[in-house]
């Protein structure tokens, strides 16, 4: 039973979504079935996961060879520290859009739990296959549950942002095929660690085809990542869709800086020879302007949703900067950052949607409307959110700033690190405060007491998890950095993959 | 064969792409086809091409790699769904947005040549 368990997490709600559209779940009328049943598809993957987590941890990373075909000719799933935290991630994330949704999104259309079942088996896939063309399967696999995802509900400004969003993420599929042909072709293989063994073999001319290949996957992460030249559609994406979809979008930007990692820290990493650090010279520049950008956009921000998503993208170029140092502890540092960036963006997306629906026709523009109905409640978690997405204590944001700014040593990294972390933070503080002050205490009129808006104790719920798992970071810190630095060490560690799948050097 | 085969590539791609940049939804569904057969053909001559190579040990004397053949397979599958969705996307688009541009409204000068302008001056 062990053995199996790294295909656990994909199996529970692949076999859950496809249980949800049978008889017992099926039906307009028959939704309390299906809550129950996904509150406990989550909990049980989240507990898989757990599992996992720990069986990781004791005994070191582990390998499930599909039907038994061997490394490197089968599909390998390969459970490190990185991939089953970012697993864990994903199912707490999930678990809270869900018990969010239940305030009524769900209700809008008959499949939308079984979607978010295969939304989250996409993305756990994603995080746990070691095999880059199954990534590009799993990758598919998130993408077509997230087009279904972003549409529900309907709407014309969903439909059009669709439309946009499936069109992009078409493109960049072929891209990545294009990628995946080209590596194949020079390095004969698919397998993660396998290619990281082969990369350093290649003949002169092979290598510009392969450094093309990767070039080409660093454009196909680029888009999913929100990475500068590729980043317009994110924030009328997010800000289309409904709040607890946001919110479980904010981690798919993360499939995308995991690709990154992972790709270019394994198969281009320092074995590679000449193409070590091939992005080195692009992904300096790029992070710092999406960075700025985000700032840029955040200051623009029309409304609070469309704000959250421009958080997006500068957490996105935070994490690049820790992935362009390149060091482990950079990488551990961006590893926390990332844990708390999901969690908070998604929980601002929630908060958007709160107070938005007590504003009336206004939403959650910034603009004077009329007063909210609950501002104590809501006005505590914007602020909470806000000060832990700008990166003040005592929240997660602060001790994630931080670590990064740390753990950059040289000291040109540090002028570009240190100046621009911190002036698109105060930025962002600006923005925030402004926000906050437009929404809460600039109102006209009296409220319409006809009209019940009061948030639901579901939507509170979905919230506070995501809330309270900021300051349980900190308090837990020294854990859960410990934990992501191992992370990171497993991750530069190559010789200890190579070890789990038996590869043979190609030296013999 | 070589050169007639990038040629295909090369083509199907230009126009795939050049489709892709059109601004009705019509052309650029055409456009992702035309994307997705480069590509089926571009991973299919990852595993190089060669005549009458058998992809089963001991039926031939020259071999063809099989993987790219699987993943072409794949490839072919997920990309005809992913062509199904958007077909039907787009007809949803032009029924929720009153037209079939990408952008979801007709560009200012558009109306030279709309088929519109001419029904209505009838």
């Amino acid at each position: 039973m062990m053995d199996h368990l790294p295909i656990l997490p994909i199996l529970i709600p692949l076999f859950g979504g496809l249980l949800m559209l049978l008889p017992p779940f099926a039906g307009v009328e028959r939704y309390v079935n299906r809550r129950i049943g996904t509150t406990l598809l989550c909990v049980l993957h989240i507990v898989a996961t757990i599992f996992l987590m720990n069986s990781v941890s004791e005994n070191g990373s582990m390998m499930y060879a599909i039907g038994n075909w061997q490394a490197p000719f089968g599909i390998i799933m390969f459970a490190d520290p990185l991939a089953v935290m970012l697993v864990l991630l994903t199912g707490f994330l999930g678990l809270a859009s869900t018990l969010y949704a239940f305030a009524g999104t769900d209700r809008e259309g008959r499949y939308f739990h079984p979607i978010m079942q295969f939304q989250i088996m996409g993305i756990t896939g994603a995080f746990l296959t070691h095999d880059l063309f199954n990534l590009f399967v799993f990758f598919e696999v998130l993408l077509i549950a997230s087009y279904a995802l972003l549409i529900h509900g309907g709407g014309k400004q969903r439909t059009l942002a669709n439309v946009h969003y499936v069109i992009l993420n078409l493109v960049g599929s072929s891209l990545f095929l294009f990628a995946l042909g080209t590596l194949y072709g020079t390095t004969g293989t698919l397998n993660i660690a396998d290619m990281s063994l082969k990369i350093s073999t290649l003949s002169a001319r092979e290598q510009v085809i392969a450094e093309a290949g990767g070039m080409l996957l660093l454009v196909v992460f680029g888009l999913k990542a929100a990475i500068l030249p590729l980043h317009f559609w994110l924030p009328r994406t997010y800000a289309a869709a409904s709040a607890p979809v946001a919110a479980l979008f904010a981690i798919m930007t993360k499939v995308g800086v995991y690709g990154i990692f992972r790709v270019y820290t394994v198969i281009f990493g320092e074995q590679a020879g000449q193409l070590s650090g091939m992005i080195q010279p692009w992904i300096w520049p790029l992070a710092i302007l999406t960075v700025i950008i985000g700032t840029v956009g955040v200051l623009a921000s029309p409304d609070l949703r469309n704000l959250t998503g421009n958080l997006v993208i500068i957490s996105v170029g935070t994490l690049l900067m820790a992935f362009a140092i390149r060091t482990p502890e950079a990488t551990a540092a961006g590893f926390y950052y990332l844990i708390h960036s999901t969690l908070i963006s998604a929980a601002l997306f929630m908060i958007a949607d709160m107070i938005g629906q007590q504003r009336g026709k206004a939403v959650d523009r910034f603009v004077i409307a009329r007063k909210v109905q609950q501002p104590a409640l809501l006005g505590l978690m914007f602020f909470v959110a806000a000060m832990a997405i700008a990166g003040l204590p005592p929240f997660s944001g602060f001790i994630g700033k931080l670590i990064i700014l740390q753990s950059a040593f040289s000291d040109s990294d540090k002028v570009w690190v240190w100046s621009i972390v911190l002036i698109s933070s105060l930025l962002t503080i600006i923005a925030l405060s402004r926000a906050g002050t437009t929404l809460f205490w600039r109102h006209a009129g009296d409220r319409d007491k006809a009209d019940k808006t009061a948030v639901s104790y579901w939507q509170i719920g979905g919230v506070s998890l995501l809330l309270i798992a900021s300051p349980l970071i900190v308090i837990y810190g020294a854990p859960v950095i410990k934990y992501t630095g191992h992370a990171a060490q497993q991750l530069h560690d190559l010789s200890a993959a190579v070890s789990v799948m038996q590869l043979k050097g190609v030296q013999q | 064969m070589e050169t007639l085969y990038v040629l295909c590539v090369g083509v199907m791609t230009f126009s795939g792409v050049f489709l892709c940049l059109r601004g009705r939804t019509f052309p650029v569904v055409l456009g992702l086809m035309m994307l997705g057969y480069a590509v089926n053909l571009f991973l299919f001559s990852s595993g190089r091409l060669n005549l009458d190579g058998a992809a089963i040990l001991g039926k031939s004397e020259i071999y063809a790699d099989p993987l790219p053949q699987a993943l072409v397979l794949t490839a072919i599958v997920i990309g005809f769904a992913m062509i199904a969705f958007i077909v039907i996307l787009s007809m949803r688009a032009r029924a929720d947005l009153g037209n079939d541009y990408v952008d979801g409204k007709e560009p200012p000068d558009s109306s030279m040549n709309s088929p519109s302008r001419w029904s209505s001056k009838k």
